[in-house]
Order: structure tokens, then sequence, then C-alpha cells
């Protein structure tokens, strides 16, 4: 039968065969888990027992919970804090880091170096540093100063941007590496031409530099926008004892998500929480790619 | 040298094998699962070969998981008809257990009803239902509150006995710096840890009230006396003259452990690590009594129950495999080996046991304890730790916090009981 075919019969049947493999495996990785997660969200279960039919009871619950839309609301601070001011000052280090000669790769290391320490031992660095006298580094610092201590995570103001300001530094040394090669890509001619025209360094910068990085912006805000979206390690880790506290001012939604599978065993609850992120994520991602797009 | 040590274990391998085979040939074999926690796992070890060797016909295959893996394994596990013939459970998921059918009450003739009821702390009762227990405790935990012995000494304190007593100490060992800041506690706070069973439990029934009713399904502490022991609870950590701060060091047991606090409430369990910790000198007492002498305590306790999974022979090893685990002799390795209580006065209350100066205060506040039921502990707690951060860091009135707290948890409760009724 495979004698038959013609050679471009053949090779269409070769190409299937190895898609095969990557389509299997994202189906059983991807596609049954997640298609199980909203088959749940329809339904009630503790783990244990049988799965029973609720409708959309779950999605009900979640709209009229008062700490889910709390959540939410977070979970878009983390994001429009996060992104934008993790995206400036990375293009900033990125932008003299470029041009500085002196030790560039040592410093490249030290800004890389964060992204590569482990979230968990990361986060629990922070939330020492962050203790109020006397175990707190930088309160202990103001004490001595004669400063009253500032509440970092006792505070239901002060402690999400607390949480997010490691989380940012973590992930600048990725966003860096990134946007250095952005600007390596930037042929050399456009900036000798714009030399020779005598144009000033800032136009250069909002003429050439920045329009010419987009598709590495368009990338960067993407990925981090999902990142920040999906913040869990950093915030569980720095508030254990009371995760997403005090008064869920810090609770993103993957915690929430966590807390009620895993120590309320509401998998049904929890799924259709799960899915709401899903949409979400894919909403915003797809905002963000039809908005940066070139036009 | 190397090589002598690898013919030994090879050697040792071999017989220990030859020894298995040999009595796994009419042997009937079940399995236990637990979690695994270093302590428990040698205790069951222990109990395992005392059990062989008296029943020579049973052989019993211990298997224990990470504690984050362990229902999502025995879920999956019994209904497959895998996984084990006795388990090992927390008190607060019975319910869940009977619901999903995965474990059976224990046999009426082996486990009278009366007889355990007898024997038994009382508040093992949890376990039963009409005339029949689900499953039973080998060891049971209560609190108490410890002191650092230096800290006392250097303020020149005692222990205290009662409530008032323990205020007046606290402040004693209480330190500030020259900007207030608080450098030393007179004693630790946090529902994050255990207060918020000394609370429920402990406080609120020694101020006159009942924290639950209808079997611990209606929430009954938004009263008097509730308002009374949260009041009580904020003045440690409230106003100019606290003798603590929540978060003080992080964690409660963090600050005792560093010595920086002079009193902490916490479990039996905390022995283990404070024993591990150097240069740190405490006892530990009964929780203070109010003026009167009114007591009580919280306890929890882990269960081990008989699977449906067991059926014919592998039933009646389990069952034998429960008695013994029950018994007196295995109450008292466990305590020995884990430093978990006896479930049973008659091991606990011996006159070694009860005057022992550590295990003593938590056995005799298992006379007056008190087991809640709970749907969701984790839950739960996190309702008595935002009724505190609503006070503190939003200023509402304690009246107010309590009846928010008081209502969110009701409605945790009957989304449980009313789903579990389904």
């Amino acid at each position: 039968m495979y004698r038959n075919l013609t050679i471009r019969q053949k090779q269409i049947v070769w190409a299937w065969a190895f898609l095969a493999i990557p389509i299997l495996f994202y189906s059983i990785i991807r596609f049954y888990p997640t298609g199980n997660a909203i088959l749940i969200s329809f339904q009630e279960w503790n783990l244990l027992g049988d799965r029973t039919w609720t409708g959309f009871d779950n999605y009900q619950k979640l709209f009229a919970d008062p700490v889910f839309w709390k959540v939410f609301k977070n979970t878009f601070v983390y994001l429009l804090l996060g992104t934008p001011i993790s995206l400036v000052v990375s293009f900033v280090i990125a932008y003299h880091l470029d041009k500085t000669r002196f030790m560039h790769g040592f410093l490249r290391m030290l800004y890389f170096l964060p992204f590569m320490t482990s979230a968990v031992a990361m986060a629990w660095v922070w939330r020492w540093f962050y203790q109020p006298v006397p175990v707190g580094l930088f309160n202990n610092a103001l004490a001595s100063m004669g400063i009253p201590q500032f509440p970092f995570l006792q505070s239901t103001t002060w402690a999400l941007p607390s949480v997010l300001a490691p989380a940012i530094w973590a992930g600048l040394g990725f966003q860096v590496i990134i946007f250095m090669a952005g600007l390596r890509a930037i042929p050399r001619s456009y900036y000798e031409a714009a030399r020779i025209d005598g144009v000033s360094s800032w136009t250069v910068l909002w003429e050439i530099t920045l329009p010419l990085l987009k598709p590495t912006i368009v990338f960067i805000v993407v990925f981090s926008s999902i990142g920040f979206l999906r913040i869990f390690d950093h915030v569980f880790n720095m508030t254990t004892n009371n995760p997403g506290g005090p008064l869920n001012s810090t609770k993103p939604l993957v915690l929430m998500i966590y807390e009620t599978a895993f120590s309320a065993f509401d998998m049904g609850y929890a799924a259709a929480q799960t899915v709401v992120l899903f949409l979400v994520l894919l909403v915003v991602s797809l905002i963000q790619l039809r908005l940066l797009r070139d036009s | 040298m190397a090589f002598f040590n690898v013919k030994a274990l090879a050697v040792a391998t071999a017989t220990s094998a030859a020894a298995l085979f040999s009595t796994a040939a009419q042997a009937v074999e079940i399995e236990y699962w637990q979690y695994f926690f270093d302590a428990r796992v040698q205790a069951m070890e222990t109990l395992i070969a005392n059990f062989q060797e008296a029943n020579p016909d049973i052989t019993v295959k211990m298997t224990h998981f990470p504690y984050a893996d362990y229902r999502t394994k025995v879920a999956a596990a019994i209904p497959a008809g895998e996984g084990p013939d006795v388990v090992q459970l927390f008190y607060g998921w019975l319910n869940d257990y009977v619901a999903a059918e995965l474990i059976q009450p224990l046999p009426a003739d082996v486990f009278p009803a009366s007889k355990i009821d007898e024997e038994f702390f009382p508040m093992v009762q949890a376990m039963k239902e009409g005339d029949a227990y689900w499953a039973l405790p080998t060891a049971v935990r209560s609190l108490a509150l410890f002191y650092n012995e230096r800290l006392l000494e250097e303020a020149g304190v005692e222990p205290p006995t009662t409530l008032d007593e323990m205020i007046a100490t606290a402040k004693a060992m209480t330190k500030r710096d020259g900007a207030g800041n608080l450098t030393q506690v007179g004693m630790t706070a946090g529902m994050t840890a255990q207060d918020h069973h000394w609370w429920r439990e402990g406080l609120i029934r020694q101020f006159g009230g009942e924290p639950y009713v209808d079997d611990y399904q209606t929430v009954n502490y938004n009263s008097e006396a509730g308002l009374e022991a949260l009041n009580f609870y904020a003045s440690l950590f409230t106003g100019d003259d606290a003798v603590s701060a929540i978060g003080f060091m992080d964690e409660p047991q963090a600050a005792f452990k560093a010595g920086r606090a002079g009193l902490h409430i916490d479990g039996s369990f905390r022995i283990g690590s404070l024993n591990n910790t150097r240069g740190l000198k405490w006892g530990v007492t009964e929780l203070p009594a109010t003026a009167d002498g009114t007591r009580s305590n919280y306890s929890s306790y882990w269960v081990n129950a008989i699977t449906t999974k067991a059926e014919g022979e592998k039933y009646d090893a389990a069952v034998k495999f429960m008695e013994y685990v029950t018994s007196d002799e295995a109450m008292q390795i466990w305590l020995d080996v884990v430093g978990e209580l006896p479930a049973k006065p008659s091991v606990g209350l011996t006159e070694a046991n009860s005057s022992d100066p550590v295990f003593g205060p938590f056995i005799k506040g298992l006379a007056y304890a008190n087991t809640t039921k709970f749907a969701n502990e984790s839950g739960q707690r996190q309702l008595m730790v935002e009724m505190v951060e609503r006070m503190t860091l939003q200023g509402m009135s304690a009246e107010e916090s309590l009846s928010m707290a008081a209502e969110a948890e009701q409605k945790i409760l009957d989304e449980y009981y009313n789903s579990a009724s389904n």
C-alpha cells in the first residue's frame, strides 16, 4: 500500500508520522488535563468521593464571592504594576549596559544571577529582610537611625508592593538579556546615518532604537504579563503562615486556586477558578498581541 | 574493608530475603499506610515488628508518602482495590473518608463502643457513630504553656498558673528599645500557630462560653464569652503595655526558639524540635486556668481505620492489627518514640507519665480537652487570623470583627455539611 504512493504522498505520510509525536504528547500532557479541568469546573468533587454534576453552581459561587473579586483585583495590580515597571527598568539597564565596556560580562552576570536563583530561597530571604525589629534588616536599619518601623508585610497597603518588588527583581535578568539581544540586532548603519545627519541621541532612541525593538518589546510584554498573572511562589513563600495575607491583600488567583483545591479540597470550585484564569490569560495575551502588532 | 562491607551486605540481603520468602509462604500480608514523619515511621516499624512476632502468620507492609500527596494517593488506590488495609487519617477527615466509602466501621464485638467510651479519653468519641467506632487513635496531642527558664529567672518570676498571672509574668519579661519597639516579647501571639485552638477550645470555654453547638455544625462564639475571650486575647498585643506583637520574629515558635519570647503556647509535637535547639532552657506547664480554676484545652489526633478494601482473611488480620496498635503497649511505645500522648487514661495517667516534667502537663490537659470538628481546618483558622487582622490593621471593633468571623465560619460549615449529606 505504502509502495503505491507518490513521492509527495510519501512525504506527507512521513511528515504526519513525525508530527504525530508532539501532537500525541500535547494531547496527553496539555489538552487532556485542560479538558478535564473544564469538566471538573461543572462538578463537585472533594478528591475522595464521586464527582457529581452541579451545572454552573461553581461559577455562580465564584462571581458572588467577595474574596474572588479581591483576588481578581490583586492579580491585575500585580500585572499593571509589574509589567511596566520591569519593562522600563530592564530597558534602561540593557540600554546602558549595552554601551558599557568596563566589566561588561561581570555586570551582565550580576543582573542575570537573580533569575537563576530559586524563587523560594529568594522569597524567604526577602521575607526576613522585611521583618520588624529585631530580625528585619530594613527595619533594624530604620530603627538604628531613629526612624519608625515600616510595616512592609504587615500592612494591607504595602504588602503587595513589598511582595512584588523581589518578583520584579528576579525576572529582570532575563528581560535585560532579551533586550540586549534585541539592541545588538539593530543594524549599526542606521546609527551611523543618524550621526552623519547630526540627530540628537534622544531622537535616535525614539525614532530608531525603540521602533526597531518592537518585536522584542512585544515578546517581553507578553511573557512578563503571563508571568505576573500567574505569580504564586513569591507570594506563597513570603506569606506562608497567612497565605495571601494580611486580609487577602496579596493573594493572587493562583494562590486562591491552590488553597481551594488542596486545603479546602473543593476541586470543582478550584477548577472553575482555573478556567477563569485561563480565559483571563487568553484575553490579555490576545489584546497585547493585537495592540503591539505592526499597524 | 569496602569489599568486606559489600559482601556482608549481600549476605544480609540474601538471608533477609530468604526469611521473607519462608514466612510469606502461608502468611497473610496486609498493607499499612501513613504519611511520612520520621519518628512516626520509626515507631510504627517497632509496632509492626512486635505484632509480627506475636502473629507469625501475618505480615504487615508499611508504605509512607509525603504529607502533600497522601490524600490523593489514598483516594486513588482504595477504590481501585489497591493500597492499604489499615490506613492512618487525621480525625478531621473522618467524614470525608466515610462518605467516600474508603473505610469501614470497626467490628463491634472486638471494639464495643461502651468499652471504648470507658477506656479512651473522652474526645475520641468524635470517631463514634451510633454504636460503632469508625477509627481509633494510638496517640493524641494537646496544648500546654512553654516557658523560657532563663528569661523567667532573669525577670525573677515563676511559671504562671492562672491567666492573670500569665499576663503579669509576660509583662515582667517584655523588653523594648529606646524607640518603644519590642525586642523581646513576654509571650508569643498569632492565630496562625496554635493560638486559634487555644482561643476556640480554651479561652472561650474558660470565659463561660461554648464555641460550637449541634455537634460542631453551628458556630456559637458570637456571644458575651466569645467577646471576652477575644478581648483578652487581643490585650496581649494591643495597647501601650502589650506583651506581644503579631508577627514578632516572623513566627511564634521561631521567637521562642530564639530565646526572645518568655511564654509560648504550643502542642506536644513541638517538644522534639525544642529539644534540638541548642542553648534553649525551657520548661512546660499546663495551660493557665481562670481565677476560679476553670481549665480547658484542645486536643487533636491521627487515627487508624480499616479500609473497605480489606476482606476475608485480610480483614481478620487488619482487625488484629488494629487491636494491637490501640493497645496499652503500643501507646507507651508511641509516647517513647514519637512523644505523642497515649489515648487511654490507663496508659497516660500512670504515675510515671503524668508526673513526667515534659509530658505531664500535656497529659493532664487531656482530661479537660475538647476536639474541634473542623470542616476545613486551614480555612477556619484563616478566619481567626483575619478576625484579629481586622482589629489590628483596620481598627474594627472586637464585636464587629467577631460577628463577621462567626458568620463566615458558619458559611464554611453549612457548605460542608450540606454537600456531605448529598
